[in-house]
């Protein structure tokens, strides 16, 4: 019998703790929920993990995060210092001269660095890269005294076009350092070596913010977790889905902006794959929030650029999620035109849904799952409340839905989640139809509490093959943490044209690239099954400002001929999948370099989540209850964990489980597949 | 219509103007339209051409004039048949200026025509005296750039590559406009297949029912809105600084009559048609006032139904009714009065919902020279500034102007792009009018040319008459362009519009452009709020 090899997968949301525990020695897997403790995380966590295996025989705990996303959407980052170039002190809060929204002219703006530390330094290079005045490191030392003395706890710098040409910013970060009392600073080209200033601002300030502020938090997670004997690897997930070092991620806390959603995609991709369903689109049904992502080939789409919130631009690789105001807690209500809307304001957590009992008065999503008997009144999932007030929640969407459209409270009820899944099918066909996929080819995978509640209307809406809905769908994102390769990304931008491009140059710039990405995975010292590397171009024609993604058809580790009719026949495939025409005569340019290396590490046999092969339907049959689907219907329910491998059930049917329900429509039928997911499809 | 699949089918719709939006900002070449995002698309009725949805990220200006320019086409090409489109920038039939070229097709169903799709974009370049077409001198349309009235681009699915001929033949920079063109191409493809699967999937009934339900909707609610007004008359007036032609200040002035759900702007005090270019035709004024009450009303729907209980009334003969030729090019300076006009009179009707003025200028910069090489270059460019104070907070600093939802490109792309250096992109300190919520602030650009010799024009406005606060707020500072020649400062004799100033190697133009009004008494602004300010260097 080999030792076991534990790895501890561990995403600490808002409200839940989850972790997931897999040996990788002998397969077995567990998991395991409990309350987060906000502001005091290292406490929940370390006890988390230590209700699971004992510390001292964990070899690796992968960690999803919020705590970045959440210091920046509540403004409770550090106080940053911005060192710049003369004349642009005010880039980051100009920002792109954009507003909150189109109509109505309300809502200002806070920028994540105030003015009063924000300095200007003598120093100025082209957009050619060549250096019009050099930068003043007596002023840039100046400067950043001033800023320490003001309450910088973190220093930035960003000078123009350092893109094209560091050489500024590297001299002031040597000029600054030897003055900076902490580990705290960093310069836009190391973070962000693109194009646009606003954009690699706005990144390296928001960076500057968290530093110290993730930094504090996982140095003292790692020391609570060594402290108890944990001798292993710990390990961040970005938002790009791969994981990072805790150094790299104290270094580039801006990349743990989307850490614990991207986990969860990263295992859906997984999930599907191993199910033969490798064309995903995964719906995670939150509290206020439904967020989409797309998986094609088993590989999930990824987006050059977040918008935290207005004006909070993160331009860094990420999982690309599709994020709109529809989950459990959004309200419906009833406008002055007479239209039902639901969302995007929500009840959030506290206080809740009306049938929560914490004060809520205003009718929820979740409020008319619990009308109609789609959600258990008595036995709510997550384990912290006690029971549902189904009776209140009816009064509340009687009063405020019913009341004023002419319907009664059952109707009212049905007609909210028609709304909320109306919505909720726009933000599937966005990230589907909207980008040119055929839905017909994929399969939605709900996780979250709520998400499987929603699933066979979304099926039906947006002509979705089928549902898979996980053995675990409410820690899918701790299972992500286990199973992320580690990844890094670099863009450079080159902004020339295609003619003019040297390919054996390119060919050098990309190898570069290569070699410094794996100097990093190197150096987490972690070990890999296998490793890969991967190159896009970004690319338009001449006078156009976006590009589109080109990848390169190039071996597993990145290497292969390069010439100008493969860039050009790349570029106008690309091109056509995205615009449905080609321009002639009209010469091209390439912008960015995109360069990703990938440690591939271990994978999670899914098999050993399978049900016990002594489970049966019979034993798994809980009884019935009356649901609504337009009537209402005697709905038998099940124990979800407890149905047996091959379990075919047709709806209308409830499967509970403690971390979520599912709800299968009169007309689908659900089959527990060998993994324990199930399948749902339209009944043959 | 049931009000589920109301929803439903809303939400649906919106869609489809939102991708075809983003397909012509992605694909589009000229940074007006890519990164500025000054365009639009919609449904627009088969019978009428009146507004039926429009997308979030179109320029709002466009949701009203767009139903112009369709019944344009309706009422020329009573022939259409599938696979028409047509394009036209005739200001006088769709409103706003000729740099505004718009696609018009048919989506046919079943023989007949179930709505229009429209597409509208500002394009870099229309030919006329001044590149980038913001010609302050112009005194008739020829001027400021090319017409093309409505005509067939592809005639029941064929290119008319005549026709691509001569928009290329028009522009200085054709390729630019070639690209542009297919741009707009790909959208309305889209946009065709896209209202087809809506079609294929509720079938034509309960579609145009939905459509006909959401414009009644509207005009209900924009009722109910009027109707909590209180009943009574106001009048406002504000001036634009001239006509780019002679220095004297041109009225825009509305007297509201308000009783029941009825709504009457009479705007017949306002200016006679002037020489210069900041006349409008009645189509771009009905539109202005579409936007201010949206703006004011957020709430309800973007559709011509905001109109119905509304009277708006355009004196003929004045600036706000141009015949052609008068110059319109600097439309977008007079509209902007109007929606200051009709905000510092709800201001009065409504104090508790007020804004104070924005900055009321689009700062319309356009430099242009040759490169060593001999190739022609085209710097285009608005600029930004303050919003007003109002009931939520001060007022955002460097805003883009209520009739646009345009971003501004960056620093990093222009100089990239053509022979010029910013020195200076700065926020403008004490440039907020003062109030209980401060104006936000405008900005400072100061930009130097790299190349041998260039040409700056600027087409702009405030330099006269400051953005005005509301509620006992201060007005906010008022607009200063100026240019440096050899070491010599120069602020333009008109104020704000000059035309064909001589730049030399490190010369420059700067503007620092206007802040917004302020709301409320600046003697009650929260104290710390006002210590902010200093801390901050927002005030001097």
């Amino acid at each position: 019998m080999s030792a076991p090899r534990l790895v501890v997968g561990v995403d600490v949301g808002g409200t839940y703790t989850d972790l997931f525990l897999f040996d990788e020695a002998s397969g077995v897997a567990r998991v395991h929920k409990l309350a987060s403790t906000r502001g005091q995380e290292a406490v929940g966590f370390a006890d988390g993990v230590a209700a699971l295996a004992k510390l001292a025989d964990v070899s690796a705990i992968v960690h999803g995060t919020t705590v970045g996303t959440n210091a920046l959407l509540e403004r409770k980052g550090a106080r940053a210092g911005l060192i710049t170039t003369a004349g642009f002190r005010d880039v980051l809060e100009m920002r792109r001269r954009d507003r909150r929204q189109t109509w109505g002219l309300t809502g200002s703006f806070v920028p994540p660095i105030p003015r009063d530390l924000r300095a200007e330094v003598p120093e100025r290079t082209l957009a050619d890269g060549s250096i019009l005045e050099p930068v003043d490191a007596a002023a840039v030392q100046a400067a950043a005294r001033r800023l320490h003395a003001a309450g910088a706890e973190a220093l930035c710098i960003v000078f123009l076009h350092s893109y094209a040409n560091p050489a500024n910013e590297r001299a002031a970060l040597a000029a600054a350092r030897a003055v900076w009392p902490n580990a705290h600073i960093a310069i836009s080209s190391d973070i962000l070596p693109e194009i646009r200033e606003f954009e690699r601002t706005s990144t390296t300030s928001l960076n500057a913010v968290l530093q110290p502020v993730v930094g504090a938090y996982l140095a003292a997670l790692d020391d609570r977790l060594r402290a108890d004997g944990f001798a292993g690897e710990f390990l961040i997930v970005q938002s790009n889905g791969g994981v990072m070092s805790v150094a790299t991620a104290q270094a580039l806390p801006v990349r743990t902006a989307l850490s614990g959603p991207a986990a969860g995609v990263i295992a859906a991709a997984h999930i599907a794959t191993a199910a033969d369903f490798p064309d995903v689109i995964t719906g995670d049904v939150g509290g206020t929030s439904f967020d989409v992502s797309l998986i094609e080939a088993g590989v999930p789409a990824l987006a050059a650029e977040s918008t935290l919130d207005f004006g909070l631009v993160v331009r860094t690789p990420m999982v690309e999620i599709t994020t709109i105001g529809a989950g459990g807690g959004s309200i419906a209500l009833v406008d002055a035109a007479g239209l039902l809307r639901v969302g995007p304001e929500s009840a959030g957590s506290v206080p809740g849904p009306v049938c929560y009992g914490r004060g809520g008065e205003r009718p929820t999503v979740t409020d008319a799952n619990v009308v109609l008997g789609r959600i258990n009144a008595a036995r709510p999932i997550g384990g912290t409340l006690g029971t549902l007030d189904a009776e209140a929640a009816a009064r509340a969407i009687g009063r405020l839905v019913g009341d004023p459209l002419g319907l009664s409270v059952t109707e009212a009820a049905g007609a909210i989640l028609r709304v909320a899944n109306a919505r909720m099918a726009g933000a599937l066909r966005l990230v589907s139809i909207e980008r040119g996929h055929d839905p017909k080819r994929f399969t939605l995978m709900p996780f979250g509490g709520g998400g499987a509640l929603h699933a066979g209307a979304l099926l039906r809406e947006v002509g979705l093959a089928r549902a898979l809905v996980p053995r675990f769908p409410g820690v899918t994102s701790a299972l992500g943490c286990v199973i992320a390769d580690m990844r890094h990304d670099r863009v450079h931008t080159l902004n020339r044209l295609l003619d003019s491009i040297d390919p054996a140059a390119l060919r050098a710039e990309m190898d570069a690239a290569a070699a410094d990405l794996a100097a990093l995975l190197d150096r987490a010292g972690v070990a890999f099954t296998g490793r890969r590397v991967e190159h896009a171009l970004d690319m338009s024609y001449v006078g156009q400002t976006h590009t589109v993604a080109v990848p390169l058809a190039l071996a597993r580790d990145g290497a292969g001929p390069l010439d100008h009719a493969a860039l050009m026949a790349a570029f106008r495939g690309a091109y056509r999948a995205a615009y449905g025409r080609l321009l002639e005569g009209v010469p091209m340019r390439v912008l960015n370099l995109r360069s990703a290396v990938i440690g591939e590490r271990p994978k999670i046999d899914l098999l050993s989540l399978a049900p016990a092969a002594d489970a049966s339907l019979a034993a798994a049959h809980l009884g019935e209850r009356q649901v609504w689907f337009g009537d209402w219907r005697a709905t038998p329910v099940f124990d979800r964990l407890a149905l047996p491998v091959g379990a075919v059930i047709a709806g209308p049917a409830v499967l509970e489980q403690p971390d979520a329900t599912i709800l299968l429509d009169p007309g689908h039928h659900g089959r527990v597949d060998r993994f324990g997911n199930l399948i749902i499809e339209a009944a043959p | 219509m049931d009000p589920i699949t109301l929803a439903v089918l809303k939400g649906r719709l919106e869609q489809i103007a939102d991708e075809m939006d983003a397909t012509l900002f992605r694909a589009a070449f000229n940074p007006t339209i890519a990164e500025a995002h000054d365009a639009c698309h919609g449904l627009y009725d088969a019978a009428t051409g009146a507004t039926l949805v429009q997308g979030k990220s179109g320029l709002p200006i466009f949701v009203g004039v767009m139903a112009f320019a369709t019944k344009a086409v309706i009422d020329k090409f009573p022939d259409a048949v599938d696979g028409d489109i047509f394009i036209f920038n005739d200001p006088y039939l769709g409103g706003t200026h000729l740099s505004d070229l718009r696609l018009i097709r048919p989506v046919f169903r079943n023989g007949s025509i179930f709505c229009w799709l429209g597409s509208v974009g500002h394009w870099h370049d229309v030919g006329g005296a001044v590149p980038g077409n913001y010609n302050p001198a112009a005194t008739e349309y020829f001027q400021e750039g090319v017409l093309i009235p409505p005509v067939r681009l592809y005639a029941a699915g064929v290119l008319r590559q005549d026709i691509v001929d001569i928009l290329r033949a028009a522009s200085r920079l054709p390729d630019i406009a070639y690209g542009d063109l297919q741009a707009h191409l790909s959208a309305l493809d889209l946009g065709v297949s896209r209202v087809a699967a809506l079609l294929d999937e509720y079938g034509v009934a309960t579609v145009a029912a939905a459509l006909t339900e959401l414009r009644a909707r509207a005009a209900l609610l924009m009722r109910a809105q009027i109707a909590a007004l209180p009943d009574g008359t106001w009048s406002e007036e504000d001036f634009l600084d001239n006509d780019g032609r002679t220095d004297m200040p041109l009225r825009i002035a509305v007297d509201v009559r308000k009783s029941g759900e009825r709504l009457t702007l009479d705007l017949s005090r306002s200016a006679p048609a002037c020489a210069g270019p900041v006349n409008i035709s009645r189509a771009t004024t009905v539109a202005s006032v579409y936007v201010a009450l949206k703006h004011l009303f957020p709430e309800v729907p973007a559709n011509s139904g905001v109109l119905d209980p509304v009277e708006v009334i355009v004196p003929p003969g004045s600036l706000l009714d141009a015949q052609p030729p008068a110059p319109v090019g600097g439309y977008t300076e007079t509209i902007l009065r109007i929606i200051d006009v009709l905000f510092c009179v709800f201001a009065r009707m409504r104090p508790d919902a007020a804004y104070g003025n924005a900055y009321g200028t689009i700062n319309a910069l356009s430099i242009a020279g040759r490169r060593g090489d001999g190739r022609r270059w085209v710097l285009f460019q608005f600029f930004g500034g303050g919003h007003g104070g109002n009931p939520e907070g001060d007022g955002l600093s460097h805003g883009n102007p209520p009739i646009a939802t345009a971003i501004i490109p960056p620093v990093e792309t222009m100089e990239a792009a053509y022979p010029v250096r910013y020195r200076q992109w700065a926020l403008r300190e004490g440039s907020g009018g003062a109030g209980a919520h401060r104006g936000g602030l405008g900005a400072i650009y100061e930009i130097e040319v790299l190349e041998e010799s260039a040409e700056a024009f600027v087409f702009a406005e405030r330099a006269r008459f400051a953005p005005r606060g509301v509620l006992g707020g201060g007005d906010g500072a008022k607009n200063v362009v100026r240019y440096r020649q050899g070491g010599v400062w120069t602020v333009p004799p008109l104020g704000s519009k000059v035309v064909g100033v001589a730049l030399r190697r490190g010369d420059c133009v700067r503007l620092e452009t206007p802040g917004g009004g302020g709301w409320g008494d600046p003697a009650s602004r929260d104290t710390a709020a006002a210590a902010q300010d200093r801390r901050m260097g927002y005030v001097a």
